[in-house]
């Protein structure tokens, strides 16, 4: 069973090639997708588009027929005071519990808070979470990106 | 085996040639103008074929003759003769056409009937035929060598794969034949339904062909179905399936009493010897309403005699390498398609979509491979995807002797920037002209 505060993210294979950012965005504004979180990596040649959207079928649905390959993640988020220390916080109970971290991203949250995201190996998720609750941080429910 | 002259000592089996050969030769010079006019302008008659040795002086038939006399102008028999009509698909061109006479069925029936008897299929045995049936051969040449040999045919044809795995199950189907690349995508699908293709199945042998398949897919194919492979090889030109087939020995006979094969150089026409490389022609010598006379395939292969274990006497060929059109020089090393996906197969147990572009760089080539990343390939990491990239280079060194680069593109970029299915992109050649 999926973990409850597990958060879909789409990710988008893209070649590096002009005009290409500007076809995902636009497939997914035809859709009426809202993006709530993002974060690109790229290489020299190709990149990777990360999403944390509200509507993670529709826009699967949408960037499929658009002929984009993707795939679909599962991450979590957590919420933490947008102040000195806040990353840190989370990044030491999660190394403490010997989870490896593969990439995160954040963004600003309401009144003082940050948001972060963290995509951990699949099967370290449950033992992550887990982890972080008992450290004391709140974790944001999916719902919250999908509202 | 189905038939003795398989493993009749080679004399006997010349002996049969030759005579077949003239009489063919007469067929073709008397009543076809096409034929005439190019024997007489090699100044050769029918009556001057003494031996075998002089089969290499005759003239070459080649696909642009074939569609030059669209659709019948090569028979050789009045309509009310022809039982059977196929046509291949002309993606390139006109469609080529091919007639058959009550006789040639027979021919093929009997060809096919050895193909099947390479794993001794026969009474008893449900032979699941996934050729597409129409105006291709494969469809029916399966299904007419299937009955011969007395197996319960299931006429399934292409697609519809959830209810065709469904029947060969619940018939119990002992024999699968197919397309390898459809046979590969059965299996997915059955994995997909929740079927074990190795155990849930009766299947214990494949008949391949249609389209090349590199060692790697082959072993795949064997493996996720845990069958004996057979390859067939044919061509619709020369009679469609049944022109050679795999035994259990692995060695690819050609049936050369109804169709004499010969290896040549492709750029001067000259015969090669026993295990050279070059192009595989065909003439056949038992057929009525389409004999055809050297027949340049363009397929790249070897041929080799000797006694096999199996027992046949029978002339083989190793497993076609390329297509002569599709050979590129790069750097002066050979290189066909077929040993970019041999390696493309063996690295992720798929086939993704890719294109070879060729290019100069100052005075050297170099060879681009753009590989298609889909569902199955891509990971979500970029170090994943340098490792795939970083691996593919490393094997393409190993298994075509040159440095490759290699490039992930996004699906349909192919499609969209070259056009359908093309899968060699030459730029040399567009910038000398």
């Amino acid at each position: 069973m999926a973990n409850k505060f597990a958060v879909k993210q789409l990710s988008i294979f893209l070649e590096n090639r002009k005009g290409r950012l500007l076809e995902v965005t636009k497939t997914l504004m035809d859709a009426r997708i809202n993006i709530r979180a993002l974060s690109m990596a790229e290489s020299a040649e190709f990149g990777i588009l990360r999403l944390v959207v509200n509507n993670p079928e529709k826009a699967r649905t949408a960037l499929a027929s658009g002929g984009f390959t993707l795939r679909e993640q599962e991450v979590f988020a957590v919420e933490v005071n947008d102040e000195p220390g806040g990353f840190y916080g989370v990044v030491k109970i999660l190394a403490e519990s010997d989870i490896n971290i593969e990439y995160t991203y954040a963004f600003v949250g309401e009144s003082k808070k940050a948001i972060l995201i963290f995509k951990v190996p699949e099967e370290l998720l449950p033992k992550a979470v887990s982890a972080i609750e008992q450290g004391g941080i709140r974790l944001v429910e999916p719902l919250f990106f999908y509202s | 085996m189905w038939n003795d002259i398989e493993c009749a000592p080679k004399e006997e089996i010349e002996v049969l040639q030759l005579r077949r050969l003239r009489e063919t030769a007469q067929r073709v010079y008397n009543l076809v103008p096409f034929y005439r006019e190019k024997f007489d302008e090699v100044g050769i008659k029918p009556e001057g074929i003494r031996s075998l040795e002089d089969l290499k002086r005759l003239p070459f038939t080649t696909k642009q003759d074939l569609r030059a006399h669209y659709p019948f102008g090569l028979f050789t028999v009045p309509m009310d003769q022809v039982v059977r009509i196929h046509s291949s698909s002309g993606t390139t061109g006109k469609p080529t056409v091919v007639g058959y006479t009550r006789h040639d069925m027979e021919v093929w029936k009997e060809v096919m009937a050895r193909t099947m008897s390479m794993a001794d299929v026969g009474p008893g045995d449900v032979c699941n035929n996934a050729y597409g049936y129409g105006l291709f051969t494969g469809g029916l040449g399966f299904h007419y060598g299937a009955e011969k040999v007395g197996a319960a045919v299931v006429p399934a044809s292409g697609g519809f794969t959830k209810r065709q795995l469904l029947l060969m199950k619940d018939f119990g189907a002992t024999v699968l034949c197919s397309t390898p690349s459809f046979a590969l995508h059965m299996a997915e699908v059955a994995r997909e339904e929740g079927y074990d293709p190795r155990n849930d199945f009766k299947l214990r042998v494949g008949f391949f062909g249609a389209e090349p398949a590199s060692q790697g897919l082959r072993d795949a194919l064997s493996d996720a179905w845990d069958i004996l492979y057979v390859e067939a090889y044919g061509l619709s030109e020369i009679i469609g399936p049944g022109v050679a087939a795999g035994c259990p020995h692995g060695n690819l006979h050609i049936f050369e009493d109804h169709f004499i094969p010969e290896v040549i150089d492709p750029d001067t026409g000259e015969v090669l010897p026993y295990g050279e490389e070059g192009e595989l022609v065909f003439t056949t010598v038992t057929k009525q309403a389409l004999p055809i006379i050297r027949y340049r395939t363009r397929d790249i292969t070897r041929l080799h005699h000797g006694p096999c274990p199996c027992g046949r006497t029978m002339v083989f060929m190793d497993s076609v390498k390329g297509r002569s059109d599709d050979m590129l020089i790069v750097n002066g090393v050979n290189v066909f398609p077929s040993q970019v996906e041999h390696v493309l197969t063996k690295m992720e147990g798929i086939t993704p979509n890719y294109v070879i572009i060729v290019d100069k760089k100052g005075v050297l080539d170099k060879l681009e491979v753009w590989v298609e990343v889909d569902e199955n390939i891509f990971a979500d990491g970029l170090g994943a995807l340098e490792e795939l990239k970083r691996r593919l280079q490393n094997e393409m060194l190993n298994e075509l002797y040159i440095n490759v680069k290699v490039k992930l593109v996004e699906p349909k970029t192919l499609e969209r920037s070259m056009g359908k299915a093309k899968r060699i992109i030459d730029k040399r050649e567009a910038e000398e002209m």
